[in-house]
């Protein structure tokens, strides 16, 4: 699955991780400052793509500038015989953009499924995660949603140097 | 919550076109200006200017730290109101988290402050745990991920 990267890939990370430079020739800037030819740096991009290190390239959004001012983090208590079975079934909605499995912390966390919602609105969100209830039926025990409430802080990954 | 930057159609293409797939290519920017029917130039004045109005929050690849040995951990505390501004300080303050959240709930969920740690080595992650534990003095609960069932940004811009 992981595999580690070679210097000049973790250089590659480190010098995109806070993003791409906006000129014309973005690739070429990089292949210059890390000492690699233009060709080469493509190809290593194309690669770290192609083994999954690079999820994807492009835009992330804010999601309150782009009008999901609502997120909820929605977390169930489902039996952990049915939760991958259940796991795929409430990520497949479209309204969920995360959905994992996580292990739960008793006393103080029953919960071991995670699904995050995004809507316009605080109602949204509500009828979003009253669907997902639906579909779980009598599997789910328990659920809440917790909503975001302020953006602390959000930078992404900052691998050090 | 403060009030979102007003954007304008061509924003909206924009966001909408480059949430993914953006190209490995000599001049991508103009590859993609050339599929929303903009310039070059343009396209990049605007990404610069959704970028600065934080509308965007980044552009470029998007890491997968566990695919290079490292770990993305999501970790919850309890912060009492009382303590909220200094304990918000700390965790803000370590290079290891990469975004953090307050969340409420309407059950009065036991934890309101909600953060992902991202680290090069799985050792980093207790390491931060432990930083963080022993400048707050309050305890961080890990919830690593299990298993993945779906991941993808899908949201289409609404505004």
């Amino acid at each position: 699955m992981s595999q580690p990267l070679d210097d000049i890939d973790r250089r590659l990370v480190l010098a995109t991780q806070g993003g791409l430079p906006l000129v014309a020739r973005p690739y070429h800037q990089l292949a210059e400052q890390l000492g690699v030819s233009p060709a080469e740096l493509m190809a290593r991009l194309q690669r770290m793509l192609g083994n999954g290190i690079i999820r994807r390239i492009g835009a992330v959004p804010n999601h309150y500038a782009i009008g999901y001012t609502a997120n909820g983090m929605s977390v169930w208590d489902v039996p952990d015989e049915v939760i991958d079975e259940l796991g795929n079934r409430v990520g497949e909605l479209d309204f969920v953009t995360h959905c994992y499995h996580r292990p739960r912390r008793l006393p103080e966390w029953p919960y071991n499924l995670f699904a995050m919602v995004h809507g316009g609105s605080r109602d949204e969100v509500l009828r979003q995660v009253a669907e997902i209830a639906r579909l779980l039926g009598p599997a789910c025990r328990a659920h809440d949603v917790l909503f975001s409430t302020e953006i602390l802080k959000k930078t992404g990954l900052r691998i050090g140097g | 919550m403060p009030e979102p930057a007003p954007i304008d159609a061509v924003d909206r293409a924009i966001i909408d076109r480059l949430q993914g797939g953006f190209p490995i290519s000599e001049r991508p920017y103009a590859q993609v200006a050339g599929w929303l029917g903009i310039d070059e130039g343009e396209l990049l004045e605007r990404l610069g200017r959704l970028l600065a109005t934080r509308v965007l929050t980044r552009f470029g690849p998007m890491f997968q730290v566990e695919r290079m040995g490292g770990a993305f951990v999501l970790a919850a505390m309890a912060v009492p109101e009382s303590d909220w501004l200094r304990v918000r300080a700390i965790v803000d303050s370590l290079p290891e988290v990469a975004h953090n959240y307050r969340r409420e709930s309407d059950r009065n969920s036991a934890f309101n402050m909600w953060f992902v740690l991202a680290t090069e080595s799985a050792a980093g992650i207790a390491a931060a745990i432990g930083r963080i534990e022993e400048r707050s003095g309050l305890p961080v609960f890990a919830f690593p991920k299990l298993r993945e069932y779906f991941v993808e940004m899908k949201l289409a811009v609404r505004t």
